[in-house]
């Protein structure tokens, strides 16, 4: 009995690994409270607007980015993974598209896909 | 001549659905590839930062040159009026569209993000010559649409001839982009030489012929509808004259190239030491695609027997793939010539060390799209003549031909 | 703000940075930051010209510095091959955005080093064939791919007359904050953007290099090292018939 259970158990957890993909093998659990948003009263834009066009915001600011340099603003998806990333008991970043995690807790809900992390790193920057 | 008459695919409900079942499990099977190369990215084809475009794009290639040289005879019958050619250019405007959408599927499915046909579809880069072909080949498709429609549809009667004279003109245009893909590259030798446009134009000719004869030949005798020799006779002339013409830009070409000394090396490569390139050019691309056509289209027996036909026919087609190979694969092969006067004796990035070509190892999965772009070719072909009125119900000589003598 | 007023200003911020960096260390200083660096605010212009002077002469045999700092700074060192695949295979297939290359003239056996990259070109082919508009030349000289556009065709890589170019073949686990990468798009030297655009003025390349062997610098500007190198010494482009002007240009070839 143990044993069918361990190896449901592993099964869980390798879908579990698939699911969240690379990129945070070595991440453990993410502890509540451990982002610096966390801390902080708002977004860089009121909470509802943010829930609503975050996106919008996103995509503007890769333009600016990408084609005329502009990294000073406020709308970067670095800062977003900068504030939003929790860490794991270790103080390791946990990815901001683990399952769960800030980006694909919604995502998910909502099945809505989330493409930004094929390429752009989910844990926030190198200093 | 008579008047004639069309009529659905007759042959039995079994032989078709087994046939479409076989071609569709072709194309499943390239889904199935597809899928496989996406899902793990294109490390696990031949392909390589050195021969970045491999099979996909030889079929790919080969199928949209075909595909509007397979207008060709409805061409022939509309823009210049011959009449012999009119009951043949349902079926010329259907496998036209045919072959079309089964290069494009096998292009679009090889690209790096397939998924984002939709920014091709919105961003556009107008000194492209990629960018006109997207507008190319969609209004390929439309007009050939309407051309099947006025051509089965009497009230349009009137609406014929131009239509048919715009989508010749237009498919001109289309495969003079093909060919502009490769003729607007000045980066490689091989490349960069405004005759490969109009190389493009002469080659499609001759393969829409090839193919168009084959798949006439097949559906007739499977259905048991008469094919007349005297119009087997002119197709296969008129093959006969496409091919001497691929012949003679191929001479051209190269002796362009030969006269030139900055394209020694590369003339080299091709006729002369480029192993897999070498063969494929002497032997597909002029023995086995032009040739040995040529003899057996003007052979005095050969030439009017039915295998004869199919015989040269089918060998076309072979060139033809081994011509699109040596022109595509062979032209990234050969080093680029960034340091003139030297040798690059080692680079980090295989820059072609001592002159060695840029190596390409086709893989299974890259075959199967392609063969799976061939299958889908023939499955809409064979869906199309079974649910629509494209084939004449008899294209003996005496029904077909004007110049039918009268017995 | 009128132009002599402009040079004016660069000229001075240009003096500070280097008496700034003189005082630091050779070799280490190129990568400092000047105190006042902050991302850049406004849209690039064509007031710069980013370019580099490579001198072939420097370049030393065997050094493979430059190589190594680009994969380092550009993650490109974080590309694993995928498991299952042929190592000799996946070398042909890994991405690179610089690479050594040893010449030996044909006539008099001289023996050539010199590093390859992108040319940046201001007529750059690959931005000419690109379907989507996804290969482009940035205000500043900087030729880069948007890869939120690019539809993985490598048609710019058929296009480019420097193989500069790599695909991404396979997936990528980890990747730098600053140089976002994935599969099935194409990529190659943008002169370390990320770099330029947060106010620093030196290319990784650049700095790795103990030999000097690559200036980099304002185009544009007469009195930035890398004009004043061009001025003093001779210099080629390569494949210069192609008449591409490009942004890299080679001495002692």
């Amino acid at each position: 009995m143990i044993r069918i259970r361990s190896i449901m158990l592993f099964l869980a957890g390798a879908m579990l690994g698939l699911a969240i993909g690379p990129g945070n093998a070595f991440a453990g659990e993410a502890v509540e409270g451990t982002a610096k948003a966390d801390k902080l009263e708002q977004c860089v834009e009121p909470t509802p607007v943010m829930r609503r066009n975050h996106f919008e915001f996103i995509k503007h600011q890769r333009d600016l980015t990408v084609h005329q340099g502009i990294r000073s603003s406020k709308h970067s998806l670095a800062g977003c993974i900068d504030c939003h990333a929790r860490k794991d008991a270790s103080g390791k970043a946990v990815p901001v598209n683990a399952q769960g995690q800030f980006c694909a807790g919604c995502h998910e809900y909502v099945a809505a896909s989330l493409d930004c992390f094929s390429c752009h790193s989910a844990v926030p920057g190198e200093k | 001549m008579k008047k004639i008459h069309f009529s659905e695919w007759g042959i039995d409900s079994p032989r078709y659905w087994g046939m479409l079942a076989v071609l569709g499990s072709i194309v499943a099977i390239a889904g199935g590839a597809v899928y496989y190369m996406e899902h793990n990215g294109h490390w696990v084809t031949g392909m390589t930062n050195q021969v970045v475009w491999g099979i996909p794009h030889v079929f790919a290639i080969f199928l949209i040159v075909a595909a509007s040289g397979a207008l060709n005879i409805a061409s022939i019958g509309t823009a210049f009026g011959k009449k012999v050619y009119k009951p043949l250019g349902r079926l010329s405007a259907l496998l036209a569209i045919a072959l079309l959408a089964g290069g494009l599927a096998v292009l679009v499915l090889d690209l790096g993000q397939p998924g984002r046909l939709l920014v091709a579809m919105t961003h556009y880069n107008f000194k492209s010559i990629f960018a006109w072909n997207i507008y190319l080949y969609t209004g390929f498709f439309a007009i050939v649409a309407v051309y099947i429609w006025f051509m089965m549809d009497r009230r349009m009667k009137a609406w014929y001839k131009p239509i048919g004279i715009f989508a010749f003109v237009w498919r001109l245009l289309l495969t003079t982009g093909t060919g502009s893909i490769f003729g607007f590259l000045v980066a490689r030798q091989g490349y960069d030489a405004a005759i490969l446009a109009p190389m493009f134009v002469i080659m499609s000719f001759a393969y829409g012929l090839a193919v168009y004869l084959l798949v006439l030949m097949f559906v007739f005798k499977a259905d048991g509808r008469e094919l007349g020799a005297a119009l087997l006779k002119r197709l296969k002339n008129l093959l006969g004259v496409f091919v001497a013409a691929v012949l003679y830009f191929t001479l051209v070409y190269h002796l362009a190239n030969l006269y030139g000394t900055e394209n020694h090396a590369y003339e080299a490569f091709i006729l002369k030491d480029g192993g897999i390139y070498t063969l494929l050019f002497w032997g597909g691309w002029v023995l086995a695609g032009c040739l040995i056509p040529l003899g057996i289209i003007y052979h005095p027996g050969l030439g009017n027997t039915r295998g004869g036909i199919i015989a040269a026919a089918t060998l076309v087609i072979l060139g033809g793939f081994a011509t699109v190979y040596v022109i595509v694969i062979g032209g990234q092969a050969f080093p680029m010539a960034m340091f003139p006067g030297k040798t690059i004796i080692a680079s980090g990035f295989f820059d072609g060390v001592n002159g060695q070509p840029m190596l390409y190892a086709p893989s299974l999965p890259e075959f199967l799209l392609g063969l799976g772009g061939v299958a889908l070719v023939l499955l809409l072909t064979f869906i199309g003549i079974r649910m629509l009125r494209f084939l004449p119900a008899t294209l003996s000589d005496e029904v077909a031909d004007p110049h039918h003598a009268k017995p | 703000m009128s132009r002599t007023e402009q040079q004016g200003r660069r000229v001075f911020l240009k003096k500070t940075a280097s008496a700034a960096a003189v005082a630091i260390a050779p070799g280490v200083m190129l990568h400092a930051l000047p105190a006042a660096a902050a991302p850049r605010a406004e849209a690039v212009s064509g007031e710069i010209r980013w370019g580099m002077l490579i001198d072939a002469n420097k370049c030393a045999d065997g050094c493979n510095d430059c190589v190594t700092a680009c994969d380092k700074e550009n993650g490109l060192d974080l590309v694993d091959m995928p498991e299952g695949a042929d190592e000799a295979h996946w070398e042909r297939q890994r991405p690179r955005w610089i690479r050594q290359v040893k010449l030996k003239d044909n006539l008099s056996g001289k023996i050539t080093n010199l590093p390859m990259m992108c040319q940046h070109c201001e007529k750059p082919p690959c931005v000419d064939v690109c379907p989507t508009g996804a290969s482009f030349r940035r205000a500043d000289g900087i030729v880069m791919v948007d890869r939120h556009i690019c539809i993985g065709c490598r048609y710019c890589m058929m296009a480019c007359p420097y193989k500069a170019r790599s695909f991404i073949h396979a997936e990528v686990a980890e990747k730098l904050t600053h140089t976002p990468r994935g599969k099935g798009c194409v990529e190659s030297c943008n002169l370390c953007v990320h770099r330029l655009d947060n106010g620093e003025s030196t290319t990784a390349c650049q700095d790795a290099c103990k030999h000097q062997a690559i200036v980099f610098g304002d185009l544009n500007d007469p009195e930035s090292a890398v004009s004043r190198a061009l001025k003093k010494y001779p210099s080629v482009q390569i494949r210069a018939d192609l008449k591409l002007n490009t942004g890299i240009r080679y001495s002692n070839v």
